[in-house]
């Protein structure tokens, strides 16, 4: 187990490297001059050419990836150029919105694609089944962005159950409204990874039940739907923790596109905002914390799979 | 039973391929022929529920909504049809540079390939278009790119399979050379798992097109589009709600055919898959966009 987990931390490491570089290189090195790029046509050689002193992009570029991943080691995401202020600080003060979006998409995620996957599979010679699975099907091919639109019809401008968009300006000082403004939101993002989740859970059921060991246990009298709640659904649980990782990193890419159609102050509508302005420090700053968080949620997941699997754990 | 027939006798197949056709009909009679001009605007026209000419209504302009989804259909169609092509060839490049080559080679790729996949489409878009701006071409690339390491890292196994089957050696040993061999061998049997990925990968960017564009990062508002008309209409949402149904419908029913398309192709090539272990199809590197 220890040395699976160093190989897979060494992986985690090699992947923010190259993730780092990536990142680095396609900000930089691809449209030639970052400093006439930021300043605009408008501007006169010497702006341009103080812009790039100012930017650290008179010394080689090696250098200043070396700089820039010294600055990340210490905890610091960079500067906008925009505002002045630290990538790190606004990151922090953003997530304040979308890690309770993304908890709740999650939970909404989770309560629709498990017991509905599970429900779809065994009952898929009824009616019922056939349409979950047919709805669940249809709702994986709805574009995030018209769902959210769709609820907004429904729950905010018939029903006026719900706020349309926006966030309380007081913030999570007033918990209330702040709940209130993220409830379509998580549910738009809950309801289409729901569905895919919804699809993978079905078929990982439908393979358990075909299994040996579903068959024994009826074989020695347990009820189908017994055998596979005792010995089926734990290996459902274990195929579903491999694609959690998966579905959380949808969920933090469904929250950049829904953040932007409720106007909410999180994290994704920032970095719309400043990849529109061509904040460049910045966009490298939150690109690849976003990556990073990605990479690290694929690594915990792996590790956990790892140590739940009691076949993994003996394999090791 | 050819693989085409055992296609079409399956529902789902059926749909996938009746989509398809309609899709390509749409954008090709688009060019010729649609109800109104897509671009005119008549400010005597806004806003018109579905009714006869407009059969689907017109947006905030006057322009005819139903004669906008034919002409979006063809940069829906060149989406599809580019992003496919940059997905392709980067998949399987970088599947036969991991299974052809020296070993430290095949195997650095592997590893590379492990981490690309982690990107998100929607972060590689994010970083083209924060250099190049925003445009069609941000799509096809960040979709094509992310869903070419996707290709990449199904066909790779598949190839390697391939690679030590009986036949190659029998074909090796037989004196084709080796890129007889791969003409010839290895790439008509990893071509089922391929077409597959192929038409998810192609719905992927059907998503993708419509998300990108909603953030400004797709097609100019100039450019007929599903992406951009249902980012348009929605400023009008509280007042004219029922439009927004049409291009999100159009692009659902899409990507339904695409994605369907490629389970029934799965099914076809291969009957014994639908027993095997689940996948994650629609699961590919954040392409919820």
């Amino acid at each position: 187990m220890i040395r699976y987990a160093l190989t897979r931390l060494g992986l985690l490491l090699l992947g923010l490297a190259v993730a780092s570089a990536l990142i680095f290189l396609s900000l930089r090195v691809l449209p030639g001059d970052v400093a006439q790029l930021i300043a605009g046509t408008q501007s006169t050689p010497e702006q341009v050419a103080a812009l790039r002193e100012s930017l650290g992009l008179d010394v080689p570029l090696w250098t200043q990836y070396l700089d820039w991943i010294g600055g990340l080691l210490r905890g610091d995401l960079g500067t906008s150029l925009v505002t002045g202020e630290s990538v790190a600080a606004e990151l922090l003060d953003k997530a304040r919105v979308t890690v309770p979006l993304a908890v709740m998409s999650l939970t909404v995620a989770l309560l629709i694609g498990i017991p509905l996957g599970v429900l779809s599979a065994l009952g898929r010679r009824t009616a019922g089944g056939t349409a979950l699975s047919v709805a669940s099907q249809a709702l994986a091919a709805v574009p995030v962005v018209w769902a959210g639109m769709l609820l907004v019809v429904v729950f905010a401008v018939w029903l006026g159950w719900l706020p349309p968009q926006g966030f309380p300006r007081a913030g999570w000082n007033d918990p209330g409204a702040a709940f209130r403004a993220l409830v379509l939101p998580a549910l738009t993002i809950g309801v289409v990874e729901g569905a895919m989740l919804l699809r993978f859970v079905r078929s990982a059921t439908l393979q358990a039940l075909g299994q040996d060991y579903v068959r024994t246990a009826a074989a020695k009298g347990l009820t189908r739907t017994r055998a596979l709640v005792r010995h089926g659904l734990p290996n459902v649980g274990l195929s579903v923790i491999t694609v959690l990782g998966l579905q959380i990193a949808g969920i933090i890419v469904g929250a950049v596109v829904i953040e932007q159609l409720f106007t909410l102050p999180g994290v994704g509508r920032m970095l719309v905002a400043d990849v529109a302005a061509r904040d460049l420090p910045k966009v490298q700053g939150e690109l690849l914390a976003l990556t990073g968080f990605v990479l690290l949620v694929g690594f915990v997941v792996d590790l956990v799979h790892r140590l739940i699997d009691p076949r993994q754990r003996e394999a090791s | 039973m050819s693989t085409l027939k055992r296609l079409w006798n399956l529902g789902t197949g059926r749909f996938g391929i009746l989509i398809v056709v309609l899709l390509v009909i749409t954008a090709v009679v688009s060019l010729v022929w649609t109800p109104f001009d897509p671009a005119a605007v008549d400010a005597r026209a806004r806003w018109l529920s579905p009714s006869w000419p407009h059969v689907l209504g017109t947006d905030n302009n006057g322009r005819d909504i139903a004669s906008l989804l034919m002409a979006g259909a063809r940069t829906t169609i060149v989406v599809a049809v580019g992003a496919g092509m940059v997905a392709s060839v980067l998949g399987l490049a970088l599947a036969a540079l991991g299974s052809l080559t020296a070993r430290w080679i095949r195997e650095s790729i592997a590893v590379l390939v492990d981490i690309l996949i982690a990107f998100p489409v929607l972060i590689i878009a994010m970083m083209i278009s924060a250099v190049w701006g925003g445009s069609l071409a941000v799509v096809i690339w960040s979709v094509g790119i992310g869903f070419g390491v996707n290709i990449a890292r199904v066909t790779r196994p598949e190839l390697r399979r391939v690679l030590h089957s009986d036949f190659v050696l029998a074909g090796r040993a037989s004196g084709l050379t080796p890129w007889q061999n791969l003409t010839r061998h290895l790439l008509p049997n990893v071509a089922p798992v391929f077409i597959v990925q192929l038409s998810w990968g192609m719905a992927v960017a059907v998503l993708a097109e419509a998300g990108l564009s909603y953030l400004g990062f797709g097609a100019p508002v100039t450019q007929p589009s599903w992406g951009v008309l249902l980012s348009d209409l929605q400023s009008y949402i509280s007042v004219h709600p029922l439009t927004v149904v049409w291009p999100g419908l159009a692009i659902t029913l899409t990507v339904l055919g695409l994605n369907l398309l490629g389970d029934a192709l799965r099914e076809a090539a291969d009957p014994t898959l639908a027993q095997r272990a689940p996948t994650a199809r629609t699961h590919v590197p954040g392409v919820v966009a």
